[in-house]
């Protein structure tokens, strides 16, 4: 089966790998990098666990062509701790139970974080719709949907660009 | 959170600790961070899958099974069938003494439901695994099949599980859990009214996001790590013990950590094939549902059907309730026989009632063997009581509320399992949600106490 190069940075970094033609963006993720953190609930994109970010917007990596992301700036929960410090999106998810199993989390947070890069005060409304593509088994979404939304506020009290 | 005070005062030293303090979860962070570590989360080089060949079929006899060109395909390290496992037949609940051991680790001379494992590929990569699994050759009879748990109990119903002899487990009361207390004719005939009900529920499937598997990792000294997401390591432990025919102590089971369960991850379908995969070919081995699997294989919650039979008074008072309740266990007995007595158990609800009967049947039928689910043997039946309760209200015209607090078990009252109540709480349970609802009741409910025993009329 052919190889194919790939350049692209994960979490900042800049990586280089060979994947097989036809492996997925997860694949890549986390049989080549080490990274784990994206999470594999369905396969078929329909659960939102791999949700990861490919230039900033939200990406089903189960269903995304590695060899589609050559040259992309690839996000995952990873890197969302910057210099050792939580995200306010992690703080905020800790801080109203929003994880149980912790198994949505993950995918959770990218399309979190997705949303905030694109609107940075999203109503109750925007929020549902952001998340509406990931799956929880455990929270019933309503303490997640009030993670996100303290963590706009306390993002916007920040002050702009905190994201 | 608040604790209130009115109640039971006497009873507390109010020196409580823990309880009313909110307490951040031990794994958050990992969570948040998503270095928490599910059974798939290593990094294992040499990594083989494995991929089940299974049942098309509901009901069948296995004429024979040819894998001989799946064995020869590319990359496929191993076949593995039913004469490959050392202690084939099992059932998980052998532990607690209930028997018999009713199902094939890998089915062998009959399949008894859709999806039903049959042969076993070990392959270098999950593509070549799906591609052999193709391959495999069953030649199949199909035999008659039966899908409704009162059918399977008619007499000439095609016989799912000949392990068990009939259609239905046999517990030592007989063909059904039994509760039985004063006498149900008596009090029917002494009834106002009489509402009888049919409830049927659907089979439910858990659906963790994390999908049911394992990964099994050889140690040196013929030992295996088994990384699971199991919600029963130690028990499924012991019995990959039995299946595998091997001492305890050669299995080291990781666990503790999974993505949803609800009881969907009790059954120990993964872990002993993948164990035996791990022995036989000297790797370390992925056995992981997909999404599919996950949902059409794996235990859903039991379906019931349940009759309820109910003698009520104008006062409001029950006096006679029968339940009939049928349990569909599926083709094996998992974790069933055990909730169908948590279902005769469970009834007849909270209530004080002089004449009770209970017949709870553990039935097998050619669907998915069931399983747990949260509170597995009572949700349903709870659903069906507490509808059946409204039901009745409505009939003697009486609030659906108020008609509860008549009924009401409280300390003293003899239970129909001929145990006294102790520690009720439920009157004063329903007074706190009549305020907490806004559903005014008549003061006499009100003024009600569980420590008081009922008046007689
Ligand atoms: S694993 Fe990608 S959407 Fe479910
Ligand atoms: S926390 Fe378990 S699926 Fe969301």
């Amino acid at each position: 089966m052919a190889k194919i190069p790939l350049h692209f940075i994960l979490n900042g970094e800049e990586r280089a790998e060979f994947v097989d033609s036809g492996a997925t963006l997860l694949r890549l993720l986390r049989d080549k990098t080490g990274d784990l953190t994206a999470k594999s609930g369905c396969l078929q994109g329909t659960c939102g666990t791999c949700t990861v970010l490919v230039d900033g917007a939200p990406r089903l990596s189960c269903i995304t062509l590695a060899e589609d992301c050559d040259g992309a700036d690839v996000e995952t929960v990873a890197g969302l701790a910057a210099h050792g410090q939580l995200h306010p999106l992690q703080h905020a998810v800790m801080e109203h139970f929003a994880a149980q199993c912790g198994f949505c989390t993950p995918g959770m947070l990218m399309a979190a974080k997705a949303l905030f890069l694109t609107n940075p005060r999203p109503s109750r409304e925007d929020v549902v719709e952001a998340l509406s593509g990931n799956i929880c088994r455990c929270t019933g979404y309503e303490p997640i949907i009030q993670a996100v939304l303290s963590a706009a506020q306390v993002m916007s009290a920040s002050g702009p660009g905190a994201a | 959170m608040e604790i209130r005070k009115k109640y039971f005062a006497d009873e507390r030293n109010d020196d409580l600790k823990e309880i009313g303090q909110s307490r951040q979860r031990s794994d958050a962070l990992g969570h948040v961070k998503g270095i928490t570590p599910f059974y798939a989360d290593r990094a294992i080089p040499g990594l083989l899958h494995i991929r089940m060949v299974r049942s098309p079929h509901h009901h069948a006899r296995i004429l024979g099974i040819d894998a001989s060109r799946a064995e020869r395909h590319p990359g496929v390290r191993r076949v593995i069938t039913a004469r490959d496992v050392p202690h084939n037949v099992y059932t998980v609940l052998s532990l607690i003494n209930i028997g018999p051991e009713d199902e094939p680790v890998l089915a062998f001379d009959k399949v008894r439901w859709q999806g039903e494992p049959i042969v076993c590929i070990v392959a270098d990569s999950e593509r070549a695994a799906y591609e052999a699994a193709q391959l495999v050759q069953i030649a199949y009879e199909e035999l008659p099949a039966v899908f409704d748990v009162e059918e399977a109990l008619k007499p000439g119903a095609p016989l799912v599980n000949e392990y068990h002899g009939q259609n239905y487990y046999r517990y030592d009361s007989g063909e059904s859990r039994k509760v039985i207390l004063g006498d149900v004719e008596k009090g029917f005939a002494e009834a106002d009214f009489i509402l009888e009900q049919r409830y049927q529920a659907s089979p439910i499937e858990q659906a963790p996001t994390e999908t049911t598997g394992c990964v099994v990792v050889p140690d040196q000294n013929n030992r295996f790590t088994c990384y699971t997401g199991t919600q029963a390591v130690f028990f499924t432990l012991d019995n990959s013990s039995v299946i595998l025919q091997v001492p305890g102590q050669q299995l080291h089971f990781v666990g503790g950590t999974a993505g949803g369960g609800f009881g969907g991850k009790v059954d120990c379908t993964t872990e002993p094939i993948a164990i035996l995969a791990s022995m036989l070919t000297g790797r370390p081995v992925s056995y992981i549902y997909n999404r599919y699997e996950e949902m059409q294989i794996s235990s859903p919650r039991a379906a019931e059907r349940i009759y309820l039979k109910d003698g009520v008074m104008k006062d409001g008072r029950i006096v006679a309730r029968q339940v009939r309740c049928y349990v569909d266990s599926g083709a094996y007995s998992r974790h069933t026989p055990y909730g169908t007595q948590k279902a005769a158990a469970h009834f007849p609800g909270p209530y004080t009632i002089p004449n009770v009967r209970i017949d709870c049947y553990c039935v097998y039928t050619n669907r998915t063997p069931s399983s747990a689910m949260r509170g597995f043997g009572v949700t349903i039946g709870d659903f069906a009581l507490e509808v059946q309760m409204d039901k009745l209200a409505r009939l003697i015209g009486m609030d659906p509320l108020e008609f509860r607090f008549v009924n009401a078990y409280r300390d003293g009252d003899m239970k129909a399992h001929h145990q006294p109540t102790e520690g009720a709480a439920l009157i004063e349970c329903m007074q706190e949600a009549a305020e907490w609802a806004d559903w005014p009741v008549d003061p006499r409910c009100m003024a009600m106490s569980s420590r008081e025993p009922r008046r007689q009329p």
